[in-house]
C-alpha cells in the first residue's frame, strides 16, 4: 500500500528562552486508507504530533511529506489549499462557527474551495448529515445543538471535500459511551466506503483497540506501534 | 472575496447591538460634519450675498482730472456683450449740498438709468415709503437722512452744486439699503437730471457691473478680461475682491477652520471604528482560527474585516447623511430671528454631502486595515492549542 503520510526525524521544541522538547526524533508513516489510533497520556505530545501532521504547526526539525510532497517547501497559501483539499479536521472541542447553521458549517470547506454553493453540493451535504444522524437539526445554529450533534456536524464538515486524510483529536472526548460507539462506527464506515485515511487521537482504549494500528506516544517518543 | 463578504455580513448580523452602535457612532460623526459644513458654507454664502449682493462687483471709473467718461456707448456695448455680465448700469455721480433752512448737508448725487441700477441696488425692493423716481427732477433719499433732518416724502428739497447752482427736486421716496453711510449720504436721481444739473451731458462717471452669481469669485478675472476688450487707458477697473481683501482672508480662515473641524471629526470616527474592529478581531479570533484550519487563505481572512469596515462605513454614511440633513432642517426651522427667518440659512450642497459620505466610507475602510492585517496574520495553532 502507498504511504500517504511520512514523518522523518521530527523534533518539536517549544519556547525560545526556556526550551521544552515535546517530540524526539519521531519516524512514522501511514498507509493510504488505513485506520490508525494514537494513544498516550496527556502531555505526551500526541496533540502536537497531530497539529504538525495537520500543517497547523511546524516541526523544529525533520520532514513531513503528505502525498509525497514536503510540507516545509510550501508557502502559506499552498498550505491553506492542502488543508482544504487533502486534510479534514475533527477537534475535541468541535470548533464550529457559531454564526452559521449546521448545514452552512458543513458546506464551509466546500465554499472555501470553490467559492460558491451548488444544488448538488447541498444535496451531498444533506446526505452526509443524514449519514451522521443530523437530519433534524441541519438548520440549527451551531450553538443550538447538543455536544454530540456538534461533534457529528464537525465530522460531516471534515468529510464534505472528500479529503484523503482525516485527523481527529479526541473526537469522542466529551461524549457518553453510546455516542462514542456511534461516532466510532461512523468513522469506520467512512473509512471503508471512501478509503479515507484516519489518524485518531484517543485515550479510550476500547476505541484504540478497534483501529488497524495503535501507536503509543510516551514522553515524546514512540513507545509502541502495533499493527493488526 | 465573496466568501469574505459573506462571513463579514454574518459576523455583523450575529451581534446586532454592537453593529448598530458602531454604525451610530459613524453616523453621528458624518452628521456633525455635514451640519457644520452646511452651516459654514451657508454662513459664507450669506456673508458674500450681504456684502456684495446689493452692490456692483466690478466698477469702471475714469482716471482723469474731471473723472468723466466720454463716448461711453461703445464701451457699454462691449461690456453688455460679455456673457458673464448679468447687470450693467451707468452712473453720473457728483458731490452737492442739501440746502436746509438753517444748515446744509453734503450729499452724493447719483444719477442712474434707474431700471438698470435697480437690478444691482434693488432700490424698488428697499423702498420704505413712496416710490423710485420715474420722472426728471425727482429724488429719493436714505431713511437715516430723512429722520435726521425731519424730511417727509412729498417735500420739495433744494440742492446746490459746487458752482452754486440751485435746483429744486421732489422727494418721492425713502430707501433703506442697510448701510448707514449710504442711507445718510446718497441721493438717487434719474441720469438725465444729474447730467443736466451738473452740466455734463453725454458723460458718465462710472460703469457698475454685476457678474453671474456662480462666478463672483472670478470677478478679478472677468474685470481683466473686460479691460483687455475695452482697451482704453484712461479707464480704471476695480473689483470687489480688491476692495474686500480682509473679508476674503476672513472667509478663507473660516474655510480652513471648518476643514480642521471636519478633519478632527473624521479622525475620531476612524479611531472609533479601528478600536471597535480591533476588539472584534479578538472576539472572532476563534472563528478565524477554525476557518484557517479549514483552509481559508490569509487574504480572505483579512478581507472579512475590510468588508466589515466597508459595510459599517456605508451604512454609517447613509444614516449620518439622514441625521445631518434632519439636524440642518431642524436648525433652520427652530433657530429663528425674531422676524421668522433662519438665523443662518444653511447651504445644502449635494456634492458636499456625497463627498462626506464617500470620505466616511473610505475612512472606515482604512480603519479596518489594521484589524484586517491582524486577522490575516493570525496563526490557527494559537487558537487550536489554547482551545
Amino acid at each position: 500500500m502507498k504511504q500517504i503520510l511520512e514523518l522523518k526525524n521530527i523534533n518539536k521544541i517549544y519556547g525560545t528562552d526556556i526550551k521544552t522538547q515535546v517530540l524526539y526524533d519521531i519516524n512514522l508513516s501511514f498507509e493510504e486508507g488505513s485506520f490508525n489510533s494514537i494513544i498516550g497520556q496527556s502531555g505526551s505530545g500526541k496533540s502536537t504530533l497531530l497539529n504538525l501532521i495537520g500543517t497547523l504547526d511546524k516541526p523544529t526539525s525533520g520532514e513531513i511529506r503528505i502525498n509525497d510532497v514536503a510540507v516545509s517547501a510550501m508557502n502559506q497559501n499552498q498550505l491553506a489549499v492542502l488543508r482544504n483539499n487533502t486534510l479534514g479536521f475533527v477537534f475535541q472541542f468541535h470548533y464550529l462557527l457559531p454564526e452559521f447553521t449546521a448545514l452552512e458549517n458543513v458546506l464551509m470547506p466546500y465554499e472555501i474551495k470553490h467559492g460558491k454553493i451548488t444544488k448538488e453540493i447541498i444535496k451531498k451535504a444533506e446526505d452526509i448529515m443524514d449519514l451522521v444522524g443530523l437530519k433534524q437539526v441541519k438548520n440549527n445554529l451551531a450553538t443550538k445543538m447538543s455536544g454530540g450533534q456538534q461533534q457529528r456536524t464537525a465530522i460531516a464538515r471534515a468529510l464534505i471535500n472528500e479529503p484523503k486524510i482525516i485527523l481527529a483529536d479526541e473526537p469522542t472526548g466529551n461524549l457518553d459511551s453510546d455516542s462514542t460507539e456511534t461516532i466510532y462506527q461512523l468513522l469506520r464506515n467512512i473509512n471503508e466506503t471512501y478509503k479515507t485515511t484516519f489518524i485518531i487521537i484517543t485515550h479510550d482504549r476500547k476505541i484504540a483497540e478497534k483501529a488497524d494500528r495503535i501507536v503509543e506516544i510516551k514522553d515524546g517518543k514512540i513507545n509502541m506501534d502495533i499493527r493488526k | 472575496m465573496k466568501l469574505g463578504y459573506k462571513i463579514a455580513v454574518r459576523f455583523l448580523k450575529s451581534n446586532k447591538g454592537q453593529t448598530f452602535l458602531i454604525i451610530l457612532g459613524i453616523a453621528i460623526g458624518v452628521s456633525v460634519q455635514i451640519f457644520i459644513g452646511s452651516l459654514i458654507q451657508g454662513l459664507q454664502k450669506s456673508l458674500i450675498e450681504k456684502t456684495i449682493g446689493n452692490s456692483p462687483q466690478i466698477s469702471i471709473t475714469a482716471d482723469t482730472d474731471d473723472k468723466e467718461i466720454t463716448e461711453f456707448d461703445e464701451v457699454y456695448k462691449k461690456i453688455k456683450d460679455n456673457s458673464d455680465v448679468i447687470a450693467l448700469a451707468v452712473a453720473s455721480d457728483h458731490p452737492a449740498f442739501l440746502n436746509l433752512e438753517d444748515t446744509s448737508k453734503s450729499l452724493l448725487i447719483r444719477g442712474f438709468q434707474l431700471e438698470d441700477a435697480d437690478v444691482i441696488y434693488k432700490f424698488s425692493e428697499n423702498i420704505v415709503e413712496g416710490r423710485v423716481p420715474e420722472n426728471e427732477n425727482e429724488i429719493i433719499l436714505g431713511i437715516d437722512l430723512l429722520e435726521e433732518y425731519e424730511l417727509q416724502v412729498g417735500d420739495v428739497i433744494e440742492i446746490i452744486n459746487t458752482n452754486q447752482k440751485v435746483q429744486e427736486l421732489k422727494l418721492v421716496g425713502s430707501f433703506d439699503l442697510k448701510v448707514a453711510s449710504i442711507n445718510q449720504n446718497w441721493g438717487i436721481v434719474p441720469l438725465g437730471t444729474a447730467q443736466t444739473f451738473f452740466e455734463v451731458p453725454d458723460r458718465i462717471t462710472s460703469f457698475e457691473i454685476q457678474v453671474d452669481s456662480q462666478r463672483v469669485f472670478e470677478a478679478d478675472m472677468i474685470s481683466d478680461e473686460l479691460e483687455t476688450i475695452i482697451n482704453r487707458d484712461e479707464l480704471e477697473f476695480s473689483n470687489w475682491k480688491k476692495q474686500n481683501e480682509q473679508l476674503l482672508s476672513g472667509l478663507s480662515g473660516q474655510s480652513i477652520s471648518s476643514i480642521m473641524i471636519q478633519v478632527f471629526v473624521m479622525i475620531s470616527v476612524v479611531l472609533g471604528i479601528a478600536s471597535v474592529l480591533a476588539i472584534t478581531v479578538l472576539q472572532k479570533s476563534k472563528q478565524i482560527g477554525i476557518l484557517k484550519a479549514m483552509g481559508i487563505k490569509n487574504s480572505t481572512a483579512g478581507f472579512v474585516f475590510l468588508f466589515e469596515g466597508t459595510i459599517l462605513g456605508i451604512f454609517g454614511a447613509i444614516l449620518g447623511i439622514a441625521l445631518g440633513l434632519l439636524l440642518s432642517v431642524a436648525f433652520t426651522k427652530f433657530a429663528l430671528n425674531p422676524d421668522g427667518t433662519p438665523v443662518i440659512a444653511l447651504y445644502i450642497s449635494q456634492s458636499f454631502i456625497l463627498l462626506s459620505g464617500v470620505i466616511a466610507t473610505l475612512a472606515s475602510m482604512m480603519a479596518a486595515l489594521i484589524p484586517a492585517i491582524r486577522s490575516s496574520k493570525l496563526n490557527p495553532i494559537d487558537i487550536i492549542r489554547n482551545n
